[in-house]
């Protein structure tokens, strides 16, 4: 397991000096107790560091970049939670965090972000912010936490690690029959 | 047994990197008894521990240290600290690699000659020419296994390539196969044939692809002439007052400043870290770095022109199933300036899982016309195009101020597209939409250059010391026991995947060096 650790912490590290501006990994940490986010479904997210509705914004923000209709909220909010546990020791990252937010929310009007029923009203919102920094931060980290997340490869038909397996050579490599 | 020799040893010959270039060199030294350390950067990882998948992968393999860019190109504003996906680990970026083995045609060891003056190329032709390089391209093959030739098979073609096949069949192209693949299509060399497992490029765990880890390198350590040291970065050469070469001064796997003593030095740490590492051995007799008195050290960086064409289907490919490599176009290839641009490309398939198509089909972009074509993923057939880009100039590597942890300069390395790179890669894009709509494409998607893989030329051969840094045996002008043996000695780039030719030359290199050694000329 150490050395997984081990693995998993340098992955950490190279995919912040890969990805260019994004200052944030993907390790899942355990969440302090606070204001539980979205209880009623089958993910809960405990929100301590973030306001709730920072959270709750940043979770639709994630699939108003990259909208995947197939995928649940949860995996969102599994590529985001990282906010919420880097804010707790962090506080510029969380200023950062809450002053992003903010301005989304000013330049949405009345209701915030949130208040905007309509997927093209917000995405409207986010053109806008495409040339704020924390907006190329967010997207440049969640291009990696929600597209590495092993549970959401099925979604889209990839099948990931084959080796164990003994590769595709008697697994259909070839099996294509509609040419 | 593999050999241990001491630092103060000065009859060895020093090999700084181990990859295609260093690991071959080295491996051919050791077979003839000379005596060879190699100093690697990177760990030692055996093909058992490779892992299938795209990310961690990356973090056991690949070059991550810092490096800086500039220039034009698009992978300045997306990656501008990962210029070049490269690798290392020992075995450098043959445990990477696809293992496409294409010799380079006969013009393209004569380019200015062919292609005429361009403005802005730097264009040469090589001090050699295809007659010289085929006894060691015949060589590099059979030592690699490359498949169609020596009579070994070509390799079963995929789904990938069967939707390439189809589509080359529609647009009339004649030559497409399953190429010339340095993977095993059947079981030899000890090692296992190919089990269509599809992550070549976070190393082969069957060890069916070749890379200097699981060959070579044992091979020669087998001789009691060779040893590898791994954790160890170069980050000087030293020289006595009359010039030569003595040594290196590296950092050892605790940050230790070491020094091994060298008859013989020969760098081949890729195209950016090789002339780095010249640039950063600087002294008060070399004042611009070793080998550099044309000033071409860092010069006429080539990376390819390459880029991707993805396709989406109305029915499934699975395209990362199996050789990721899987096929090849080579009728485009050819230089015909009818078309537009001078030299020519190769058409071959290619596929990314999920999290690189994610990272590396339209960097940056967002939205539903991105996401709705990762939502195709499982129906996406993909190929790359790669072809010669222009040396010039002003692509170059050069020190940035940024230091590394070990307090060196690292590299930056500038950038920009030619206009003939441009007008080939729009050609080449243009063909692969019309060979995926051939056969049914409902939607093709034009990708832009990865980080570079293939990273060419910035220690150039050529047969005037003023036009570059090395002679045809990749010995440096300025200086007769220091050697590159790396794809930065190419004067230019031809079509061709890099690494048979950086092989074939590591083996031509390697029986002038032991040659001149006898002869005690150096």
């Amino acid at each position: 397991m150490d050395d997984h650790h081990e693995h998993a912490h340098k992955a950490d590290i190279s995919r912040r000096r890969f990805i260019a501006r994004s200052a944030l990994g993907i390790a899942g940490i355990a969440i302090a107790p606070g204001a539980l986010l979205n209880a009623s479904e089958a993910w809960g997210l405990e929100v301590a560091a973030l306001k709730p509705e920072t959270m709750k914004t940043l979770v639709l923000i994630a699939r108003d970049i990259y909208p995947h209709d197939r995928i649940a909220d949860r995996y969102y909010a599994i590529a985001m939670k990282e906010y919420e546990t880097k804010s707790a020791s962090d506080p510029a990252l969380k200023k950062q965090v809450e002053a992003f937010v903010a301005r989304l929310d000013k330049s949405a009007g009345a209701g915030g972000y949130l208040g905007k029923g309509w997927e093209a009203e917000r995405v409207a919102l986010l053109q806008k912010a495409s040339g704020d920094p924390m907006f190329e931060k967010i997207r440049s980290g969640l291009v990696v936490s929600l597209y590495n997340q092993k549970d959401v490869w099925p979604i889209f038909g990839y099948e990931g690690e084959s080796f164990s397996k003994g590769g595709y050579i008697n697994r259909g490599f070839d099996d294509i029959d509609w040419l | 047994m593999a050999a241990t020799f001491k630092q103060d040893d000065d009859s060895v010959v020093v090999i700084v990197g181990s990859g295609a270039g260093g690991g071959t060199l080295g491996n051919e030294l050791a077979q003839k008894g000379v005596n060879v350390v190699i100093l690697e950067a990177g760990a030692r990882h055996e093909f058992e521990s490779f892992i299938n998948d795209e990310w961690a992968s990356f973090a056991q393999l690949a070059w991550t240290d810092m490096r800086t860019t500039s220039g034009s190109w698009r992978v300045h504003k997306n990656f501008p600290n990962l210029p070049a996906w490269i690798v290392k680990s020992v075995g450098g970026s043959t445990t990477h690699w696809a293992g496409a083995s294409l010799r380079f045609q006969e013009h393209e060891f004569r380019a200015a000659t062919t292609y005429g003056k361009l403005k802005g190329a730097n264009l040469m032709d090589w001090p050699i020419t295809l007659a010289e390089m085929e006894p060691y391209y015949a060589r590099a093959e059979e030592k690699m296994g490359v498949t169609r030739t020596n009579g070994l098979p070509g390799l079963p073609g995929n789904n990938n390539f069967k939707v390439m096949k189809a589509g080359a069949d529609k647009l009339g192209y004649k030559e497409c196969h399953t190429g010339n693949m340095a993977i095993n299509s059947v079981q030899r060399d000890n090692r296992n044939s190919c089990q269509q497992t599809g992550f070549c490029f976070q190393g082969c765990k069957w060890g069916a692809k070749w890379s200097t880890l699981y060959t070579e390198i044992p091979k020669g350590e087998a001789t009691g002439h060779l040893e590898v040291r791994p954790d160890c970065h170069v980050a000087r050469i030293e020289h006595d007052a009359s010039g030569k070469v003595t040594g290196v001064v590296y950092f050892d796997k605790n940050g230790k400043e070491q020094r091994q003593k060298a008859r013989i030095v020969a760098v081949a740490g890729n195209s950016i870290e090789s002339p780095r590492l010249l640039l950063n051995s600087e002294s008060s007799k070399f004042r611009h770095g070793l080998a550099n008195s044309s000033g071409q050290v860092g010069r006429n960086y080539m990376r390819h022109m390459t880029a991707s064409v993805y396709a989406t289907f109305e029915k499934p490919v699975h395209m990362y199933r199996g050789t990721t490599m899987a096929g090849i176009i080579r009728d485009e290839a050819r230089h015909d300036p009818k078309r537009g641009f001078v030299g020519g490309y190769e058409m071959e398939t290619l596929s990314l899982g999920v999290p690189f198509m994610a990272a590396f089909l339209d960097p940056g972009a967002w939205g539903r016309s991105f996401t709705s074509a990762m939502d195709d993923y499982a129906n996406t057939a993909g190929l790359w195009i790669v072809g010669e880009d222009m040396p010039q100039e002003s692509n170059r590597i050069t020190l940035s101020d940024k230091k590394d942890k070990f307090g060196l300069r690292v590299a930056d390395v500038h950038f920009d597209d030619h206009p003939n790179d441009v007008a080939m890669r729009n050609h080449a894009w243009g063909q692969g939409k019309a060979l995926y709509e051939a056969v049914g494409a409902i939607r093709t998607l034009p990708t832009p250059p990865y980080p570079s893989t293939h990273n060419l030329g910035t220690n150039r051969m050529s047969a005037n010391p003023r036009d570059g840094v090395v002679n045809k045996w990749g010995q440096t002008h300025d200086i007769k026991n220091l050697f590159v043996s790396d794809g930065s000695q190419f004067t230019t780039g031809g079509a061709e995947n890099p690494t048979l030719t950086i092989v074939s030359l590591a083996i031509r290199q390697a029986e002038y060096i032991a040659d001149q050694m006898k002869k005690n000329a150096i």
